[in-house]
């Protein structure tokens, strides 16, 4: 019994200083840097104002309500298209093409994030791929500019958070029975009525995962908005590089990487608030 | 049984990093260490030289982090050193008895010692310099030769910058205020800065983006889709090379000029490489090679006759004497102000 203990803790050992040394002691680091900073005099003092600085300065909050709902739709587009695709690939599909169709969904992520977003880059733009066969074909007599807009930047990140919200969703659906599905057609209900009723309520774990995965994944994103984004785009993480990088202002860039994670937290405890589950059953 | 072999893992693992051969860890800008001058340091001295690419905002921030450590020598630009030293002290003073004084412009050696002076020494030797001015399409946009083309009407959706500290400074000038003598004066440049962003918002449709990658902007310019950019000068000479119709001009209120020089971090663990490769660097005919790679002007004398005539026909295009003497040298960036500039920008880059 007690080599077994022994045996555990070393194990444990490695994960546990792990989280510590790299997560716990750098976010300790950051939050009392993001409480540090100069009055007037230009002596470093403890204080607030990197968190005031949020509320008062219009640009700071506004960016990140803007990031925070370009996020929530990203995250509804994704459910949207997820939801058939993964319903196809859990019921529909043959085994062998369900286990190609997961390849081929796979198969994207297996190049870097960068490679992905420059490949839609090659296509999107005004000199690009599809304006050329737009042209070609006759369509349009000048050349559309494509990229650099805020619907260029949603794509791209509908894109990059898709996997993230099928394979959950396949697996909930997995367990999902047919014979339900058949037994509310037998007794003549509508196809929307089985989404509704059947359907949906039976993947809500998933659901929620996926949505949490999705959105948190795409409000943290940096390299997407910046590259697709264009001349409007200022992402919220990017301004935290901005602070750090540019204005050298650590104190200021840590406080806002503090209120990043907390206001997401927050919105997803709103979300979960709002659909009635618990974090405890969505993860399990 | 179990431990012996992992004890002897780890020493092989220890002996093979010691026996590695001496190495230069270099903090510099792409194009700055052509794989040809590195594989003929190698050759010459026997030093790896490890090289990692940076900017100036990057390099910066990379010394903050570990005070000075990690690397043997970096290439920031002379007008952001001073605040730096003074506040975070990421840099040593360079220790001028090992730097080849008789390989460098005596007035431009002189000029980047005085402007990284703290508490009397000096932190850098010069390496480099080149200019932020215009790339113009001259078929598209002929006769773009002020920053205010930047700002023009007639380019709508045709303009391409970079949302860094360069073009307020530049949007300062084509708008009659000195930038560089209100650096003393914060209230002043804020003012400034106010001005400045007013004007950058309101010709927000005129821009097609924001460039942040040099490469992108390059692949812009020659699709057409940009006219008039604010770029660095090698830049436009490159495209000029592939496409008459594309140049680099100086602009009438004065192209930008910056030096790049070389500086050794605080902890720097191998400084008598860092000397070497300053030196090898600087050497004329190496110099020479750097620059007909890069299209960018050497702080090293004599490297003249190692330049490609075709590039030198480039400087020669771009700046006659009267746009030499117009040109406008970044000094010391003060403390503060690259938060104030930093403020302004994401303001900029926010607005619709």
């Amino acid at each position: 019994m007690k080599g077994s203990r022994l045996a555990f803790a070393i194990f444990l050992a490695p994960v546990a200083a792990w989280l510590f040394l790299l997560i716990v002691l750098p976010h300790v680091d950051l939050l009392l840097m993001s409480l540090r900073g100069k009055d007037e005099l230009g002596e470093r003092v403890w204080t607030l104002a990197n968190y005031m600085n949020f509320f008062t300065e219009p640009v700071y909050w506004l960016t990140f309500v803007r990031t925070a709902l370009y996020a929530v739709i990203t995250t509804a587009i994704t459910f949207c298209i997820a939801m058939p695709v993964s319903f196809y690939i859990a019921k529909v599909a043959r085994p062998r093409v369900q286990g190609a169709l997961m390849v081929l969904l796979l198969l994207p992520f297996w190049v870097s994030e960068l490679v992905r977003v420059y490949g839609w880059m090659i296509l999107l733009r005004e000199s690009g791929v599809l304006n050329f066969f737009l042209m070609k074909l006759g369509l349009t007599q000048k050349p559309v500019e494509m990229l650099y807009t805020d619907a260029a930047m949603i794509l791209g990140l509908v894109y990059t958070s898709m996997l993230f919200m099928v394979v959950p969703l396949v697996s909930v659906m997995d367990s999902l029975d047919d014979s339900l599905i058949e037994a509310a057609y037998d007794l003549g209900a509508g196809k929307w009525t089985i989404w509704r009723t059947i359907i949906i309520p039976h993947c809500k774990p998933g659901i929620t995962s996926g949505a949490i995965v999705v959105f948190m994944l795409t409000l943290g994103n940096y390299l997407t908005p910046n590259l697709m984004g264009g001349k409007n785009s200022l992402w919220f993480t990017e301004q935290i590089y901005n602070q750090f990088i540019a204005s050298f202002n650590w104190n200021q860039g840590s406080a806002f990487g503090f209120l990043l994670l907390a206001l997401s937290s927050l919105i997803i405890w709103l979300g979960l608030k709002l659909s009635r589950q618990k974090l405890g059953e969505v993860a399990s | 049984m179990k431990k012996i072999v992992v004890l002897a893992a780890l020493l092989t693992f220890a002996l093979a990093a010691m026996a590695q051969a001496e190495t230069l860890k270099l903090l510099t800008w792409k194009g700055y260490a052509p794989e040809e001058l590195v594989n003929k340091f190698q050759k010459e001295t026997g030093i790896t030289v490890e090289v990692t690419y940076s900017n100036n905002e990057e390099m910066i921030a990379k010394l903050r982090a570990t005070r000075g450590a990690g690397f043997d020598l970096a290439q920031p630009s002379q007008d952001r050193i001073t605040a730096v030293q003074e506040e975070f002290k990421v840099y040593q003073p360079i220790d001028f008895a090992k730097i080849d004084a008789a390989q460098v412009i005596p007035s431009m050696l002189e000029a980047v010692k005085k402007n990284t002076q703290v508490a009397g020494k000096s932190y850098a030797v010069p390496f480099c310099w080149g200019t932020d001015g215009l790339i113009v399409n001259g078929e598209k946009a002929p006769g773009a030769d002020s920053y205010k083309a930047l700002i023009d009407e007639k380019y709508k959706g045709r303009v391409s910058y970079r949302m860094k500290r360069p073009i307020l400074v530049a949007m300062g000038f084509a708008l009659g205020y000195n930038p560089f003598d209100l650096y003393k004066d914060k209230k002043a440049y804020k003012a400034m800065l106010d001005k400045v962003s007013e004007t950058l918002i309101k010709a927000k449709p005129v821009v097609q983006n924001y460039w942040a990658n040099g490469d992108s902007l390059l692949e812009s310019m020659r699709s057409g889709e940009v006219f008039v950019a604010m770029a660095w000068d090698n830049g436009g000479w490159k495209l000029h090379a592939e496409n008459k119709a594309i140049d680099f001009v100086a602009p009438k209120e004065g192209a930008l000029g910056w030096i790049d020089t070389f500086a050794i971090p605080a902890k720097a663990e191998n400084t008598a490489a860092a000397y070497k490769w300053i030196n090898f660097m600087l050497r004329p005919e190496n110099a020479g090679y750097f620059t007909t790679q890069e299209k960018t002007g050497t702080a090293s004398a004599g490297a003249g006759k190692f330049v490609a005539p075709e590039v030198q026909a480039d400087f020669d295009r771009g700046f006659d004497q009267a746009a030499i003497d117009n040109i406008k040298w970044y000094p010391p960036v003060p403390a503060g102000l690259e938060e104030m500039e930093g403020q302004v920008l994401d303001k900029i880059k926010a607005a619709k």
